[in-house]
C-alpha cells in the first residue's frame, strides 16, 4: 500500500457516495476433489450433474429475488464456487440470460467466472467468452509444484501458467490467486514466486496469507501439531514483502488481500466492500437486498440437492432473511468497508448504524497511526492493515 | 446438688480427620438406636447442605438426641454434637466439645493418624474429655489396627488397648461404641434448682421459625414463656419453643441440666447470637458466665466483585442473605478501578473464604472474581497508635509507619517420609520456621511456624502437589511478629492496577514481583500498542515485563459476499470485551485477575 498521500478512492467510481452498485453472485457448488484449507460450500459428486435441472432452479430462484428488488441495473455477475470452470459454457449462457431477461445490465458490467488453471477447463474458456463472460479468476494458488500438492490442487505449476496465457488471449480481464505464509514459505521464496507471478502481465492478484479454518483438513492437520503455521514475525514480514513487490510494480493493495492496476480493481468485490446490494442465488449464496421493510441478509441452503428440490417446491432457496439492524448494518459496513484502501465514509455509518462512530476511538486509533481521517473519509493506514481484525473490533465496541 | 435426673444422659461429639468416617459412623448410630427408621435414611443425615456433603466436612454444629436402651436394661439420651471439623472454625469447634463431656476418636484403621486428627483430639482433651478410641475400616484389607493402635499411643499419648474395631459402612461394631458411650463417657453434672445458665452452641436461621439457637443447659431450666438474657450482648428474648433433634425438631416442655436442645424466640438476627455466650434468666440471674467466650475474628480478607457489574446489586443481596446464618463472615462495600463496585470480606480461614464463595457463586448463581486474600496487619504508627489493615490498597504512606506486624500460625503437617524434603523446603522457602520433627512409623511429622501471608498464598495447592495428595495439614494462629514487610504494586502500561497489590515480606518481594509480571505477560492479550507491566516497591521498579505490539492478524478471505460471518466474529469479539476489564487504555481479561493471583512457582 502506498505509504504516501491522500486516502486514494478506487480508481472504479462510485455511482454516488452511498450507491455501491447491484451484483448477482451465482453459486456453483461443485468440484472436482475437496482442497484441504478450504472452508467454502463446495462438494464433490461422482455422477454427472444435471445442468439443465440447476439452469431452471437459478432461473426460479432470480426470480424470486427480482420480485424484492426490481428497478435495479446490473453493474457486475460473478460466478463463484466450488469450481464454475466445471460448467458447460451453454449453462453459463443460459444463466447470463435469465439474468438479463429480470433486470436491464449495464453495457460495461464486469461479467467474472473463478476458473480452475487445467488444460481441461482451459478448453472451455472459448465457451464462457461466447457466452458473454469478460473477466476469468484464476485459483492458481501457487507457483511451485510441491506446494500445490501438498495445497490439494489438481494443477502443476506449468499448466497454470499456460491456461494463464490463454485466459490473456481471450478475456479482455483476468486475475489470479495466490496463497501465502504456506508451512516452510520463506520471505525469499515468496518474493520470488510474487515477482514471477506480476510478470505474467497480470493487472489483478488476490493475495491470501493461508488461514486455517475450522472443519477443514488443514485444520485437523494443525490440531494434530502436523502442520504449522508461520509466527507472527514472519507472518508480517510476508506482508511486507507483498506489499514492497506489488506496489513496486504499480500494483497497490486496494483491499487488505487484493491488488491492481488502476482501474483493474474487481468491481463485483466493490459491491461488497462498498456494502452495496447484491443478490446472492445458488447453493450457500449470500445476499443483502434493501427490500420494502429494510436490508435483508439473505443465506440459501448449503446443500446442493437440497437447495435444488427446495426451490423446486418453494421458488426459492433461501434458509433465512433477516432484516438487519442498525447496529448490524453499521458493523457489517465497517468489517467490509474498511478492508478497502479508500475507507469508509464515517456520515453512512452514521446513517445506517443510527449513531456516530465513537470520536474518542478515532482519535485514539489515529493517535496510534493505525487510522486516517480525511475530508469525508476514514480509512485504514499501511500501518493499520497487517492488524486490520483488532483495529476494527476496537473501532466498532 | 442433685445428680440423679441426669446419670442416664451423655453428651458426646465425634473427633476424626475428614474422610476417615464420621459421618458414616454418625449415620450408623442414628440408625442402630432406631431414631430415624431406615427407610428414611439419607446418606450423611447430620451434613445438610450440598457443599458440607460434597466436601465431607461440616461447618454448621448440629446435634441428635438418641435414645437408646443399653445392656443393663436402662434407658438413656445420648446427645451426639457434630463439631465443625476445620481449623478455620477452631473457636467453635472448642465451644462444641465444651458442651460435651467426652468425645469418640474415629481414626482410619488403614491410614491411621492425620495432622487433622491431632488438631481436633488436643482440643477435646483440652475441653477435658474422655476418650474413646475408634479404629474404623476395619474390614479393608489394608487396615492396620495393631500399628494404628501404637500410633494412637505414641502420638496422642492416650491409651488405645480399649479402641473399639468397627466397619461403619457394614455396621460391625456399632453396639460396642454404643455401650461405650455410656459405660466409658460420664454423665453431666448441674442443678437443677440453680439460676438458667446455658451455652449458645450455635444458631442459625429458618425461613419457618426465624433464628434458632443450639444450646446446652449447664445449671437450672429452659422453657417456654420464659425471658432469657444473653450475657455478652446483654439483650433480653422471650422464648416462643423449647426442642430437641430427633433428628428433626421435636417441641419438648422444658430442657434440663446437661441437655442439648434448641429455642426460638423473639431473636432478629443470627447477628445477635454470639458462640458460646452465656444464657440466663432475665428475672434470676446467674452469678458468673461461662468461661471462653470471645467474639468471632475474621483473619483471612479478600475483595469480591461480580464479574458482570451490573450484578452488584444481587451479591449484595445474596451476602446479606448468607450473613443471616453466617454471622463470622463479615463484608463492606469497597471500589477497585480494575475491578469496579464490590466487597471487602473477612473469614475465618482460607476454608471459610473457599465456602463463602462457593455458596455465593453455587446457590446465588454469581460469577464472582476474588482478590489476593490477604491477612490482617498490624501497622505501628510513627505517632504511637496502632492500625489494622485489611485491604493493601489502603496502606499508609510508609514514613508515618514506624513497623509492622504480621500473624504467625504453628502448623502440623503429617506426610509419608518420601515427601518430607519437599514439604521441609516448601516451608523454609515460605519463611517458615521448624519447631519439631518426629517420625511415627513410615510417617513424619513436622511442626513449622509459618507467617499466615505465606500460607494463604497457595499454600495448600503447593503442598498438596508436592505430597501428592499425601501430607495432610493443619494450623492454628500463634500470634502476631513484627515483619519486614512492603507493599508491592502491580502497573500495567505505567498504572498501578489497585486489585493486584499486596505485602511481601522483602526478602520475597523480587521473586513474586517478577512472577507476577511474567504470569501477566502471558494473560493479557496483545494490543495494538507495546504494554509495560512492571512490579514496584514505592517508586522503585524490582521487575518488569513488556508485552509487545501486535504486529500482524489474519484477515481470512472473504466469501461471497458472506458479510453474516464477518458480522458475527466482530459480535463474538465484542462478547469477549464485556469480560475484559478497562485499565487505562489496556483491556484485562478478567481471567487473568484470577490466574494472576493464583500461581505456581
Amino acid at each position: 500500500m502506498h505509504q504516501s498521500s491522500a486516502i486514494q478512492a478506487s480508481a472504479v467510481p462510485a455511482r454516488a457516495p452511498f450507491d455501491a452498485g447491484f451484483g448477482v453472485y451465482v453459486h456453483w457448488p461443485f468440484c472436482a476433489s475437496k482442497c484441504p484449507y478450504c472452508d467454502f460450500n463446495s462438494h464433490v459428486r461422482r455422477s454427472p450433474v444435471d445442468e439443465a435441472r440447476y439452469v431452471a432452479a437459478f432461473r426460479t430462484e432470480l426470480a424470486h429475488r427480482a420480485a424484492i428488488a426490481p428497478d435495479r441495473t446490473v453493474t457486475s455477475i460473478f460466478f463463484g464456487g466450488g469450481t464454475p470452470s466445471l460448467m458447460q459454457g451453454a449453462t453459463v449462457g443460459a444463466i447470463l440470460d435469465a439474468i438479463a431477461a429480470l433486470w436491464p445490465v449495464a453495457p460495461d458490467a464486469e461479467i467474472t467466472l473463478e476458473a480452475n488453471p487445467t488444460s481441461v477447463e482451459a478448453g472451455r474458456f472459448r465457451d464462457y467468452r461466447a457466452a458473454g463472460v469478460n473477466r476469468v479468476s484464476l485459483g492458481v494458488q501457487a507457483l511451485n509444484d510441491p506446494d500445490l500438492k501438498r495445497l490439494g490442487r489438481l494443477h502443476s505449476a506449468e499448466e497454470a501458467l499456460a491456461a494463464v496465457r490463454v485466459a490473456g488471449d481471450i478475456f479482455e480481464r483476468y486475475s489470479f490467486d495466490l496463497i501465502y505464509a504456506r508451512p516452510q514459505q520463506t520471505a525469499g521464496a515468496w518474493r520470488a514466486e510474487l515477482e514471477q507471478a506480476i510478470s505474467h502481465a497480470v493487472e489483478h492478484l488476490s493475495l491470501y496469507q493461508l488461514t486455517i479454518e475450522p472443519g477443514t483438513w488443514f485444520d485437523r492437520l494443525y490440531r494434530a501439531g502436523k502442520l504449522t503455521t508461520p509466527d507472527e514475525d514472519l507472518a508480517r514480514a510476508l506482508w511486507d514483502v507483498t506489499q514492497e513487490v506489488c506496489d513496486r510494480h504499480g500494483m497497490p493493495a486496494y483491499e487488505v488481500s487484493n491488488h491492481a492496476r488502476p482501474g483493474a480493481e474487481s468491481r463485483h468485490n466493490l459491491v461488497y466492500w462498498r456494502y452495496g446490494e447484491y443478490a446472492g442465488v445458488g447453493p450457500g449464496a449470500h445476499g443483502r437486498l434493501v427490500g420494502a421493510d429494510g436490508r435483508l441478509a439473505m443465506a440459501t441452503e448449503l446443500a446442493p440437492e437440497k437447495w435444488l428440490e427446495q426451490v423446486e417446491r418453494q421458488g426459492h432457496g433461501l434458509t433465512g432473511a433477516e432484516r438487519l439492524t442498525p447496529e448490524a448494518q453499521g458493523d457489517e459496513y465497517l468489517v467490509m468497508g474498511l478492508r478497502l484502501a479508500e475507507g469508509i465514509v464515517p456520515a453512512r455509518y452514521a446513517a445506517l448504524a443510527g449513531r456516530p462512530l465513537a470520536a474518542s476511538r478515532i482519535r485514539d486509533l489515529t493517535e496510534l497511526g493505525l487510522l486516517r481521517a480525511e475530508g469525508e473519509r476514514l480509512a485504514i493506514t499501511p500501518a493499520g492493515f497487517p492488524v486490520l481484525n483488532a483495529v476494527i473490533s476496537q473501532l466498532a465496541a | 446438688m442433685a445428680t440423679h435426673p441426669f446419670d442416664n444422659i451423655r453428651n458426646f461429639s465425634i473427633v476424626a480427620h475428614i474422610d476417615h468416617g464420621k459421618s458414616t459412623l454418625a449415620d450408623r448410630l442414628i440408625q442402630e438406636t432406631g431414631t430415624v427408621a431406615a427407610r428414611d435414611m439419607g446418606e450423611q443425615m447430620l451434613d445438610s447442605m450440598d457443599i458440607e456433603k460434597e466436601r465431607g466436612i461440616t461447618i454448621k454444629a448440629q446435634t441428635v438426641r438418641l435414645e437408646y436402651r443399653a445392656q443393663d436394661g436402662r434407658d438413656y439420651i445420648l446427645n451426639l454434637m457434630d463439631t465443625p471439623g476445620h481449623v478455620d472454625f477452631a473457636y467453635e469447634v472448642s465451644r462444641s466439645l465444651a458442651a460435651c463431656e467426652g468425645s469418640i476418636l474415629v481414626v482410619d484403621a488403614s491410614q491411621g493418624v492425620e495432622a487433622q486428627t491431632l488438631a481436633n483430639v488436643y482440643q477435646a482433651l483440652d475441653a477435658n474429655h474422655e476418650i474413646v478410641p475408634v479404629l474404623n475400616k476395619i474390614d479393608l484389607p489394608a487396615a492396620e489396627p495393631e500399628r494404628v493402635k501404637e500410633q494412637i499411643e505414641d502420638v496422642i499419648g492416650i491409651d488405645a488397648s480399649e479402641a473399639i474395631p468397627v466397619s461403619a459402612k457394614t455396621g460391625l461394631g456399632i453396639p460396642d461404641v454404643l455401650e461405650a458411650i455410656v459405660k466409658r463417657l460420664p454423665p453431666p453434672k448441674g442443678d437443677e434448682t440453680a439460676p438458667l445458665k446455658a451455652m449458645l452452641v450455635d444458631s442459625w436461621y429458618d425461613s419457618y421459625l426465624g433464628v434458632v439457637v443450639l444450646v446446652r443447659i449447664i445449671d437450672g431450666v429452659l422453657k417456654k414463656g420464659m425471658t432469657i438474657r444473653m450475657m455478652g450482648s446483654g439483650a433480653n428474648y422471650g422464648v416462643d419453643k423449647v426442642g430437641v433433634f430427633r433428628p428433626k425438631m421435636t417441641d419438648v416442655a422444658q430442657l434440663g441440666p446437661g441437655e442439648v436442645g434448641f429455642f426460638t424466640g423473639s431473636i432478629k438476627e443470627v447477628a445477635d447470637t454470639r458462640v458460646g455466650d452465656t444464657i440466663t434468666e432475665e428475672r434470676r440471674l446467674t452469678a458468673e458466665a461461662l468461661p471462653g467466650f470471645k467474639p468471632a475474628q475474621p483473619v483471612v480478607f479478600c475483595g469480591l466483585f461480580p464479574v458482570d457489574a451490573a450484578d452488584f446489586e444481587n451479591l449484595r443481596a445474596a451476602m446479606g442473605k448468607l450473613r443471616l446464618n453466617d454471622a463470622s463472615f463479615s463484608y463492606e462495600m469497597e471500589t477497585s478501578a480494575a475491578l469496579g463496585f464490590g466487597f471487602r470480606c473477612g473469614f475465618l480461614g482460607l476454608l471459610h473464604l473457599e465456602i463463602i464463595q462457593e455458596r455465593l457463586e453455587r446457590e446465588f448463581n454469581l460469577d464472582l472474581i476474588s482478590t489476593a486474600p490477604s491477612v490482617v496487619y498490624k501497622l505501628n504508627m510513627a505517632d504511637g497508635t496502632q492500625i489494622e489493615l485489611h485491604n493493601p490498597a489502603d496502606m499508609p504512606d510508609v514514613m508515618k509507619i514506624s513497623s509492622i506486624e504480621e500473624p504467625w500460625i504453628r502448623a502440623t503437617i503429617m506426610t509419608p517420609d518420601d515427601y518430607l524434603g519437599a514439604i521441609i523446603k516448601l516451608c523454609q522457602d515460605r519463611r517458615g520456621e521448624q519447631v519439631d520433627l518426629n517420625y511415627v512409623g513410615k510417617r513424619a511429622m513436622v511442626v513449622y511456624d509459618l507467617p499466615l501471608n505465606e500460607v494463604v498464598f497457595d499454600f495448600y495447592d503447593r503442598l498438596k502437589s508436592v505430597s501428592k495428595g499425601y501430607a495432610s495439614f493443619d494450623y492454628a494462629i500463634s500470634g502476631y511478629r513484627q515483619g519486614d514487610l512492603v507493599k508491592m504494586s502491580l502497573l500495567v502500561n505505567a498504572e498501578p492496577v489497585d486489585a493486584l497489590a499486596m505485602l511481601v515480606h522483602r526478602t520475597r518481594a523480587e521473586m513474586r514481583g517478577r512472577a507476577m509480571c511474567e504470569k501477566l505477560r502471558e494473560l493479557i492479550p496483545q494490543h495494538l500498542f507495546q504494554i509495560p507491566i512492571q512490579a514496584a516497591i514505592g517508586g522503585k521498579i524490582i521487575a518488569r515485563e513488556t508485552i509487545r505490539a501486535l504486529r500482524k492478524d489474519v484477515t481470512a478471505k472473504c466469501y461471497g459476499g458472506d458479510a453474516s460471518r464477518k458480522r458475527k466474529l466482530l459480535d463474538k469479539q465484542k462478547e469477549g470485551k464485556k469480560r475484559m476489564r478497562q485499565f487505562g487504555k489496556v483491556e484485562i481479561p478478567q481471567e487473568a485477575f484470577i490466574a494472576a493471583l493464583k500461581m505456581d512457582e
